[in-house]
């Protein structure tokens, strides 16, 4: 169905250079598998994953290697087959580039699915908590980036009363066009798994959103989608952050998100394409989450591609793949140029959330040495959550960072709208995630404050018990043998009487 | 491969202060030059000198406070400052006005605060104001127009003995069309008598009256503000309440007692109006921030020109109106945000109670 639907107008947002030429063209193509992948334990929000495998041990493609720990966890697997080589340290794809816990495959050339890996016939007969089950064994998370496990996202029915199903295909970082190339090529699979989410879910209404810059994207989505009355694939409007899911939502229903909540809470839940293919895979293939489209571009990357790469592979295989640098790059960044995070180094791992590589020269970046700010309120106009940022950031910058919470920093979604577009190139982000962090830690610090002085105060309370105890053991001793005395003495008594 | 951590985002757009500045400074041209070019050289020479003063003064400040000078200068903050000053001085007022106006803009309106950015006070208006105050007759003289070129304009070595040797000018002097109009209804005439033959609406509009040198053009400035308005350089809400609330008093006033009360194209064509609006009132760095904020400090600068002008004590009372404004912007940032994302005016998280969740666990 391509009906209209009426769009609302969200506040603020930037209208950034979106450079997806560089790369929307180039279909998705298949990495050559590496010679080692360095699969990372910790690729989602929660608690990381407990490996199974041991060193030496085969494995086959698609084969658990480290099981889910905890509610909000994803499971691992082998995206193909071969021997595992190491369980150890290695730098995690973050900007601190520190080691993380790492299994190390070394794949054998042979590609071969473990023969547990089998599909389901018609998902829909399945019963939603199955469905969830299922993805959440595929280890499945959000693949836009946040990664959270996307099976907890499923069982919200559970807890809200939910209507729609958006499927954010905005996309609206620039550079980044995988999601865009997957919307192309594979609209029946992300269209299937939509449906199987909006069946777990209960929702009998499938808004797909596309950014008006992938025209061809919304064209095979609507033809695919041409035969199904509850499917809608909406163009938005070209402003970042439109994938912000709060203000997608806000952009296709009216409604706000309410502060510090969920949008399933007015009754929407958001997934990504790449989730939504992720999970027609995992149901009607039975395939675990082991590969994903990356976006490999930027002015220094001498062909840019968008490319189907193992998890675990190296960055700097991808590059290589590209034809390298062509030049020095001013920037490299995993993830896109609004939200990304800076590359440690060029061997960490792609993870399941990684939808980009970028390097970029620095006429792309336009960095510059920060200046005083001139209260011109660009940042003002540009914040969608109609946060006043410089004012936080004065705040932040005199210590003041309650003062800053009081000016609704805990709203900031990190979006850099107001860095992007501020004059004195003040790093106001870095403020915000400074300020953020030093909370954090002393939340951390104050939790722990508490914990010990509960914990002192127990032990306190329990030695004095045990005090007690003895005074009372020894007292009564005492009384006993008082007691007994007596009672030997009484003879004497009644002798001397 | 080693590159410092830098938090995102990782893009800029092509913005930068002293692009800004570039800007304004542009749109002010057509109006500058208009005003050059109707006063003749002695108006060249204060330009001249004011703006050189206070780009001076600021390096000087600069060195003092041991910042880095060419990069701060480069910001074109302090040439604005001069600039908008310069429009404001009477054409032909000697060099010594400039040179003070542009030390009061720069150092005790700017560099006292701690530079660009911290100031209170819009440093032009500050050093406008002290001007009135201490030099009123010097800065109260107005001429006649006396295009370049025309018969009786002075020449370049008149102009050098009026800017710099304190030559009298009083053949060309006359009354700006704010204080001629004052005077005349302070002496009991009716409003009619007072505008007849001194306001024509269509010469206020283009220029050709007497009055300070770069404000007499209305069109020139009005349209250079309607770009910076179309490049986003400034917003629509300042000078929009600005000049409606002048516009709305004027008119509601003159509907009262046409008599007293001059129509609204007087105000807004006559004086500063249309330079306070678009480029003084503008000034990022001393109004505020939210556009609800921008929009009340419009219409109270707008305010305070309009119950200056008719009942105050001075015939023009813009730099008077920016500065009590000015005064107020931090009050107006504290009360008028933009409501937050998902909260309602008061900060409290929304409520939708049609959509209450299922259950009671949460």
């Amino acid at each position: 169905m391509t009906a209209k639907l009426k769009l609302f107008r969200i506040r603020g947002g930037v209208h950034p250079d979106d450079r997806k030429a560089l790369a929307a063209e180039q279909p998705i193509e298949d990495l050559p598998m590496p010679a080692l992948l360095h699969i990372p334990l910790q690729q989602h929000i929660g608690a990381a994953a407990n490996p199974v495998v041991q060193r030496r041990q085969p494995v086959l493609k698609g084969e658990l290697i480290a099981h889910a720990q905890g509610a909000v966890s994803a499971p691992i697997h082998a995206p193909t087959s071969g021997h595992i080589v190491g369980l150890g340290l290695y730098p995690a794809n973050h900007p601190s580039g520190l080691n993380v816990r790492t299994v190390t495959l070394q794949p054998d050339g042979e590609d071969r699915w473990h023969p547990d890996v089998a599909g389901v016939d018609d998902p829909f007969a399945l019963e939603p908590d199955v469905i969830a089950r299922r993805v959440a064994a595929a280890g499945v998370v959000g693949m836009g980036g946040a990664t959270f496990p996307s099976a907890v996202k499923l069982n919200l029915r559970n807890r809200h009363s939910l209507h729609t199903l958006v499927i954010n295909g905005s996309e609206c970082e620039p550079y980044l066009t995988c999601d865009d190339r997957l919307m192309r090529e594979e609209p029946d699979g992300v269209l299937d798994g939509a449906r199987i989410i909006a069946h777990a879910l209960g929702v009998g209404r499938i808004i797909i959103g596309v950014e008006g810059n992938k025209p061809q994207a919304i064209a095979a989505l609507q033809q695919a989608a041409a035969s199904f009355e509850h499917i809608q694939v909406v163009r938005l409007p070209m402003r970042y952050p439109m994938g912000s899911e709060k203000h997608l939502v806000q952009t296709l229903t009216g409604k706000e998100t309410p502060a510090r909540g969920l949008t399933a809470d007015i009754g929407v839940v958001v997934h990504n394409p790449a989730t939504a293919f992720a999970v027609h895979e995992a149901l009607r293939l039975g395939r675990p989450l082991i590969s994903r489209v990356v976006a490999v571009t930027g002015q220094a990357i001498t062909r840019p591609r968008n490319l189907r790469v193992p998890i675990g592979t190296k960055v700097e295989d991808l590059i290589e793949h590209c034809g390298g640098f062509s030049e020095e790059p001013a920037k490299l960044i995993s993830g896109g140029p609004m939200m990304g995070q800076p590359l440690a180094e060029l061997r960490v791992p792609i993870m399941k959330g990684s939808n980009g590589v970028l390097a970029l020269t620095a006429a792309e970046t336009n960095a510059r040495q920060a200046a005083p700010c001139i209260r011109c309120a660009s940042c003002v106009g540009a914040c969608p959550c109609g946060l006043v940022p410089l004012t936080m950031a004065a705040h932040i910058r005199s210590g003041d960072l309650d003062g800053a919470v009081g000016q609704g920093l805990m709203d900031c979604i990190g979006c850099g709208s107001c860095a992007y577009v501020c004059p004195a190139h003040i790093p106001l982000v870095q403020y915000f995630n400074h300020a953020k962090g030093e909370l954090a830690a002393r939340g951390r610090a104050k939790q722990k404050q508490t914990e010990t002085k509960r914990l002192a105060e127990a032990r306190a309370a329990r030695i004095e018990a045990q005090k007690q105890a003895k005074r009372e053991a020894m007292a009564r001793r005492k009384r006993e043998a008082e007691a007994k005395k007596r009672a030997e003495a009484v003879p004497d008594v009644v002798q001397a009487d | 491969m080693n590159q410092p951590l830098s938090a995102s985002p990782h893009a800029h757009a092509p913005v930068s202060i002293g692009r800004m500045m570039a800007l304004v400074i542009m749109a002010l041209l057509p109006a500058t030059l208009f005003g050059l070019y109707q006063f003749g050289w002695p108006a060249i020479f204060l330009f001249t000198v004011t703006v050189g003063a206070t780009v001076g003064c600021e390096a000087l400040a600069l060195i003092v406070a041991g910042k880095p000078v060419r990069v701060t200068l480069m910001d074109g903050s302090a040439l604005l400052t001069g600039w908008l000053l310069a429009l404001t001085l009477p054409p032909w007022a000697p060099w010594w006005v400039g040179v003070v106006g542009g030390a009061l803009a720069v150092l005790l309106g700017k560099q006292v605060f701690g530079g660009i950015g911290q100031n209170l006070f819009n440093p032009a208006m500050v050093a406008r104001v002290t001007l009135l105050i201490s030099f009123p007759l010097e800065m109260t003289r107005w001429v006649m127009p006396q295009p370049m070129f025309s018969g009786d304009a002075p020449g370049f070595l008149e102009g050098i003995a009026i800017t710099f040797g304190g030559q009298t000018y009083d053949a060309f002097t006359g009354a700006s069309i704010l204080g001629h109009v004052r005077t005349e209804l302070g002496r009991g005439e009716h409003l009619d008598a007072a505008l007849s033959g001194i306001f024509d609406p269509l010469s206020a509009l283009l220029g050709t009256v007497p009055g300070s040198l770069g404000e007499t053009s209305a069109v020139l400035l009005a349209a250079g503000g309607l770009w910076l308005i179309a490049r986003r350089v400034i917003g629509w809400e300042i000078p929009g309440a600005l000049v409606g609330t002048i516009a709305l008093l004027a008119t509601a006033m003159h509907l009262i007692d046409p008599a007293h009360y001059a129509p609204a194209p007087f105000h807004i064509l006559a004086g500063g109006t249309m330079l306070a609006a678009f480029f003084i009132a503008t000034d990022p760095v001393t109004s505020p921030v939210s556009r609800q904020g921008q929009l009340l400090f419009g219409a109270g600068v707008g305010l305070l020109i309009y119950v200056i002008r008719t009942w105050g004590g001075y015939p023009e009372g813009v730099a008077f109106a920016v500065l009590l404004m000015n005064a107020a912007t931090p009050m107006i940032d504290h009360y008028l945000k933009p409501r937050i994302y998902g909260r309602d005016r008061r900060g409290k998280p929304l409520e939708y109670p049609e959509l209450s969740p299922k259950g009671s666990e949460r």
